[in-house]
């Protein structure tokens, strides 16, 4: 047996990272930032709303939370409709306990299934982040380009005609994309993108169509991933959260003001037995001083400022 | 294909010679940081597939990098809390990618042993000359880099050829951390000079932890404490090793490095039974004290039992 030539041969091994698309840096060296009112935390509470069609797409994968059964499931859409029919309120009562706002990653074809929903987040000062046009529609390699456009472009016009906002930031469809996806969305006005999950603060990308940043958006701190992928308990997932939260309020002392950003899924954390861990999260952290509650777009503002 | 590794011997965990460690410690404390370096689009071996997605998946490339722009920091800054030195299990192309985490570890006097060139490049389907090509590029790279020989090898992603023990013995390489038959290091069967096996651990290595099992941190930490009351326990009888295998871009999370902290805490405080040291350091104490020992023990056993 034998591996062909190139197997060990290495192009890219050279000094940073193997692609162009941002350079290579240690978080605890970079200038440190300055929150508004010196806040310690920007607090970013990401909250997404999806749209599982019944007649679901599994090309070229399935997105996380997409249908199970042979069709129809309705076992699987009724779940994820629950998310938006009531979780969403839910954490809406919530965030309004604790006077907080949200960002929330919006399927394009929500917007145009639920106005009243959307209404409920523009009029509270809320945040309305593209987040693709459903979740058939993904993002991937080898996707064409003109295929992509077309849905980056559908997505952000019907966003920004259903809420009036600018819409500046994205997050893909099941966190996926293409080699073309960061390149096209300044075009269609993003500046900010959630997907990459290799740091704990902003970092600017470079982009064939010029900046965009890639803001930290956890795939662990996450409702999701802790209570249904792992499986764990309530307790764990208020645990895990704070002892994340606890770690860059510390943080925040010696290298400058940290993002504590938070993941929320309305079918997970939306369902009764769930939500009073999102009071016990916000009640403790806002026990603490230095809190600023913040939009994705108003944390990018303020990041991008002090650059 | 063989029916069994043929590498070591059957030797019972049972009257074995008593191993004491330096200063009449009874166990050996490791900890191997894996310093890796994932290509977004390294070739397609035949044998194993790297990314689940297509190209671009950057979801599992991102969280990986992690490691290298924040995690890396966090863990060096609780190892050198508790002065506690690392053997990095490397991927030796960070020596180009990220000299500069190559130099804090300099800076940190830790051993460095190879883990191969990059962790997306596997050695299935290699032939002789270009196992042994990755060899010596190891051990090249690390020198250039660092000055340093290095003495051990955990092959990329562990994965092997039946030549690979013998590959190592020919360039002496001390020890392979690609073998889990045991809690101590042993002499392993190749056709020149001395090898043997260190004990390393899948089972309390955080890849296991939290991408396989998905377990949450504070059980880890409770793990990790079992793990060594009863290999400290057992040291009494003869010296055991313990080692913990991480990757920072886990165990560096905002919500895991202090759990993980913990654990640091209570090995470094029995002090008068653990022998706080490195990989290296081991298989020197081993070689030199202890490897005609335990092969003349089991040579003694085999003629016994009519091998």
């Amino acid at each position: 047996m034998t591996l062909p030539k190139e197997y060990l041969e290495y192009p890219l091994r050279r000094h940073g990272m193997d692609h162009d698309l941002y350079p290579w840096s240690n978080l605890f060296e970079r200038k440190p930032v300055t929150w508004p009112n010196g806040a310690k935390i920007a607090l970013w509470i990401v909250p997404a709303l999806e749209f599982f069609p019944l007649d679901d797409k599994k090309e070229p994968f399935k997105a996380p939370g997409h249908m199970v059964t042979p069709y129809p499931d309705y076992r699987t859409y009724t779940t994820k409709d629950y998310g938006n029919r009531l979780g969403i309120y839910r954490i809406m009562k919530v965030l309004d306990q604790f006077n907080l706002k949200a960002s929330v990653a919006t399927n394009a074809r929500v917007a145009e299934r639920y106005p009243f929903l959307i209404n409920e987040i523009t009029r509270r000062g809320w945040e309305i982040m593209a987040h693709g046009y459903d979740m058939n529609a993904l993002h991937y390699g080898g996707l064409d380009e003109a295929t992509e456009r077309e849905q980056i472009k559908k997505t952000v016009d019907i966003l920004r005609k259903a809420t009036g906002q600018k819409v500046t930031g994205w997050l893909s469809p099941a966190r996926s994309q293409s080699e073309n996806t960061l390149h096209l969305l300044p075009e269609y006005g993003i500046e900010y993108v959630g997907d990459w999950v290799n740091d704990d603060m902003p970092y600017e990308v470079t982009t064939r169509n010029g900046p965009l940043i890639a803001m930290p958006h956890s795939n662990e701190i996450d409702d999701r991933q802790i209570l249904i992928n792992l499986g764990h308990s309530q307790a764990v997932f208020e645990e895990e959260v704070l002892d994340a939260f606890r770690l860059f309020y510390d943080e925040a002392d010696k290298y400058g003001g940290r993002i504590m950003q938070i993941t929320l899924t309305p079918y997970v954390i939306g369902q009764p037995f769930q939500i009073k861990s999102l009071v016990n999260i916000l009640a403790e952290i806002t026990k603490h001083d230095g809190i600023w509650s913040a939009t994705g777009a108003e944390i990018v503002k303020a990041w991008r400022d002090q650059q | 294909m063989k029916s069994e590794p043929g590498l070591y011997d059957y030797w019972p965990y049972v009257d074995r010679p008593k191993i004491t460690w330096p200063d009449g410690k009874k166990l050996a404390f490791w900890v191997a940081p894996n310093i890796e370096f994932y290509e977004l689009n390294p070739p397609k071996n035949p044998h194993r597939g790297s990314w689940p997605r297509p190209y671009p998946d950057i979801t599992p490339y991102s969280y990986r990098d992690y490691g290298n722009r924040v995690g890396n920091w966090r863990l060096m800054e609780a190892m050198d809390d508790y002065g506690v030195r690392g053997s990095i299990s490397l991927s030796v192309a960070m020596c180009q990618h990220h000299p500069e985490i190559i130099q804090a570890c300099v800076d940190r006097n830790w051993e460095f042993f190879s883990h191969g060139i990059y962790n997306t490049r596997y050695t299935y389907g290699m032939d002789e000359a270009q196992e042994r090509a990755i060899m010596e590029d190891s051990i090249k790279t690390v020198m250039d880099a660092t000055g340093q020989r290095i003495r051990g090898y955990l092959a990329p992603a562990l994965t092997h050829t039946e030549r690979t023990m013998d590959l190592l013995a020919e360039n002496d390489f001390y020890y392979t951390c690609d073998l889990f038959q045991d809690d101590q290091p042993q002499p392993i069967h190749v056709k020149s000079g001395r090898l043997i096996s260190m004990p390393y651990s899948l089972e309390v290595n955080d890849h296991f932890i939290y991408n396989i099992y998905g377990n949450p941190p504070r059980l880890y930490t409770d793990m990790l404490k079992r793990q060594f009351d009863t290999l400290l326990e057992e040291g009494a009888t003869s010296g055991t090793v313990m080692c913990i295998p991480l990757h920072a871009y886990l165990v560096g999370r905002p919500h895991r490095i202090n759990p993980f902290r913990n654990v640091l805490d209570y090995i470094t405080g029995h002090k008068d039974d653990v022998w706080v040291t490195t990989a290296v350091e081991i298989a020197e104490y081993y070689l030199e004290n202890y490897y005609d020992l335990a092969a003349a023990d089991i040579a003694k056993r085999n003629a016994e039992a009519g091998a």
